[in-house]
């Protein structure tokens, strides 16, 4: 565990709100809340760059709630979109043509969707090309925006609309989830993080260190998703609280070439606290515990911990 | 004034165009025949002979990406592609063009799979043609050069903002060495000053949204009528550019080009670099007598329906022959061409289909279509597209399977 350098108390966070309320996503989204405390360590001077997604709405003509710059590419190509912007504003500043506090930070706004599959050639290409961007990925575990659909981030035993369970697979989601921060930790970026909303200081902790470092650098954000998920909107930050007390959502980074938690649970408590209240996973308690399914859920999460 | 003149092959007048742009930023993604392009921009600038950045992308689709965010950003931007590349960039085609951002893309002219094949014919770029690109289409490396050099100035004034395609044929151009002008780089900046985008971009001073959603279809429908009329526009800064470029390099260019048509009764109509062997025949033709004349289509998006009409009112009869196959409909430059005829008192018209995959036309052919102009001007002309094949072609096929065989006759 690592010690917090900037953000130490809730009383450093600013007030100042880089982006509006009253937008049009659902109450309770947790890809907002990660969105919002990242772009308050961001600073204002940011160009975010979107694949299509839930957060794709945040900007409909001819409003904005954001005081930055915007650019929707498309659902595959996001992270070109940030090469584009990036290469353009060094050249014209080298050029003399942009004066250099001209200068943005591209960020790349996803969600697992697009970070983990139609948008994944991009995205380990320019971290190929080293980069200097962020990649905020809100992780709801599914194609959120479109009903609930599974994508490659979905979880082992989730019911989404494209994996129902049923006596074909009880289980409803039979892969596991794919491993993001792994797969953008084996190109060595800059910086790779997973963080969640209900840890706010570690999250722009690790954004304000991060801001020193040029490169590719990934946040990987817990997103509760309350209509996908079936929760209240409520329990939005609880439920993030409780994925990563259950171990579920290890929050932690790598620094010098190890994976460095930054929040350790203390007990770590049983899943089933976890999956308990969220109706994705209705089908493992009802009509008829799936104890095989739970078994093996709880089993990742000891493995993991484990290692 | 001056210029240099050298042997130039068209990828490298392509190059060349954009080096006199000034260009400040080439995204890449290789394919054949266009890797030249990118090739000799690559060398001129590792050499530090031209001050642009290179970056080398993943796809095709994501290269017209990052050209767009350049472009969005204030940078003159410059790519270039071909065939299944195009088709592979082509929903960013769409979304840069929604963007209203002027670069210039150059395609080089190749034939789509299936089955894959490197020969040209104009099913690629053709397919890109509702996009909101404006489509120049190129005859020679000089027009090519001088293409990219309008491109610029057209895509970027201030009536159109609206990014700019430059075609020229796979292998017919892009490897035919020509003698090209290569104007000045003083003259050039006098007719394409370094680019000062006035429209919104992205820099911390000035916040934009931009390619953002509409919900509801009065916005949508706002946004592309604008683009409709940008290109509605684009004709007359097109006929200005044309017009100044002509005053200061004298090379004059039309969004049509005609030859022999003053007193032509009989008019075949072409694009591209074919244009060269349509005119070869037209001219034997001529010199039997026969009152033919050509009519090359140079600016297809926008497309000049008044000026086509005019060209073509009052003839006795109009083939239209296509390098593409729109399948289960015909030659796609037949219907368009037959769309601006609509308001005259149009000509018998017929489609011929031909140049597939590099398919060479023969003179006969050519020959053949004059004389079945006679016919549809007595009898009527007509929408069926007569696919030209020869039974030479079929034998020829039919060789490659018995070989494949192992010498059994195939199967008819």
């Amino acid at each position: 565990m690592t010690r917090r350098e900037i953000y130490t108390s809730i009383q450093q966070i600013p007030r100042e709100e880089p982006l509006a309320g009253g937008t049009g996503l659902c109450g309770g989204c947790g890809g907002l809340l990660g969105l919002r405390l990242f772009h308050k360590a961001l600073g204002a001077n940011v160009v975010f760059v979107n694949a299509a997604g839930c957060l794709t709405l945040l900007t409909t003509f001819p409003y904005s709630p954001f005081r930055a710059s915007w650019l929707y590419t498309a659902m595959a190509s996001a992270p070109a979109g940030a090469q584009g912007i990036r290469d353009a504003l060094d050249v014209l500043i080298a050029r003399g043509t942009l004066a250099a506090d001209e200068d943005l930070a591209v960020v790349v706004v996803s969600g697992d969707g697009a970070a983990g599959g139609i948008g994944l050639q991009a995205t380990l290409a320019a971290i190929h090309r080293g980069l200097d961007f962020y990649y905020y990925c809100y992780d709801n575990e599914g194609f959120a925006n479109t009903g609930f659909q599974m994508s490659p981030a979905t979880p082992y035993g989730s019911r989404t609309a494209t994996t129902p369970p049923g006596a074909a697979a009880p289980a409803g989601t039979t892969a596991r989830k794919q491993d993001l921060f792994a797969l953008w930790r084996a190109q060595r970026p800059a910086f790779v993080a997973t963080v969640s909303p209900a840890h706010p200081l570690d999250l722009m902790d690790k954004v304000a260190r991060a801001r020193r470092l040029r490169g590719p650098k990934l946040f990987l954000s817990f997103a509760a998703c309350a209509p996908g998920w079936g929760i209240e909107p409520a329990r939005s930050v609880e439920v993030a609280r409780l994925a990563v007390e259950c171990g579920i959502w290890p929050v932690k980074e790598e620094r010098d070439g190890a994976v460095v938690h930054t929040v350790v649970p203390h007990r770590r408590r049983p899943v089933e606290e976890y999956l308990r209240g969220q109706a994705r996973y209705r089908h493992l308690f009802e009509p008829v515990r799936q104890d095989e399914v739970l078994r093996r859920l709880q089993a990742d999460v000891d493995a993991y911990w484990a290692a | 004034m001056s210029a240099t003149v050298d042997l130039l092959s068209g990828n490298r007048a392509a190059a060349w165009g954009a080096r006199l742009a000034d260009v400040d930023y080439v995204p890449a993604y290789p394919i054949t025949p266009q890797t030249e392009i990118i090739e000799t921009l690559a060398h001129w600038i590792g050499r530090g002979e031209m001050p642009a950045r290179l970056v080398t992308l993943d796809s095709e689709h994501a290269m017209l990406t990052a050209a767009g965010a350049a472009a969005a950003t204030g940078a003159r931007v410059f790519t270039a592609t071909s065939s299944q590349g195009l088709l592979y960039a082509l929903e960013m085609l769409y979304a840069v063009a929604g963007w209203r951002v002027p670069l210039v893309l150059v395609n080089v002219s190749r034939a789509l799979a299936a089955p894959i094949t490197l020969e040209p014919d104009h099913n690629d770029v053709l397919a890109a043609r509702d996009a909101g690109f404006l489509q120049l289409h190129a005859e020679t490396c000089q027009e090519v050069l001088d293409s990219v050099l309008m491109a610029y100035r057209l895509a970027e004034h201030p009536d159109v903002l609206l990014p700019a395609l430059v075609n020229l044929d796979g292998f017919h151009l892009s490897y035919t060495r020509e003698p090209v002008a290569i104007p000045d780089p003083a003259a050039v900046r006098a007719f394409l000053p370094p680019y000062a985008p006035t429209h919104a971009r992205f820099a911390a001073s000035h916040a934009m949204a931009q390619g953002v959603a509409v919900l509801g279809s009065s916005a949508y429908a706002f946004f592309k009528y604008q683009m409709q009329r940008a290109m509605e526009a684009a004709l007359d800064a097109h006929a200005a550019i044309a017009s100044e470029l002509g005053e200061r390099f004298g090379r004059r260019y039309g969004a049509t080009e005609g030859a022999w048509l003053d007193d032509a009764e009989h008019v075949i109509v072409m694009s591209n670099s074919f244009t060269t062997v349509g005119r070869a025949a037209v001219a034997r033709l001529r010199q039997r007598g026969e009152k033919i004349g050509l009519l090359r289509l140079r600016l297809l998006r926008p497309f000049p329906h008044a000026e086509i009409a005019a060209r073509l009112a009052g003839r006795r009869a109009v083939a239209v022959v296509d390098q593409n196959l729109s399948v289960g409909k015909g030659g796609i430059l037949f219907a368009e061409v037959a769309s601006a005829l609509r308001d005259r008192a149009a000509p018998p018209l017929l489609s011929y289909v031909g140049g597939l995959g590099g398919r060479r036309f023969r003179d006969q052919e050519l020959e053949q279509i004059a004389a079945a102009l006679h016919v549809a001007e007595r009898e009527g002309g007509s929408a069926e597209p007569r696919l030209l094949f020869t039974a030479d072609e079929y034998a020829a096929v039919r060789d490659l399977l018995r070989i494949a065989r192992g010498g059994e006759e195939a199967p008819r």
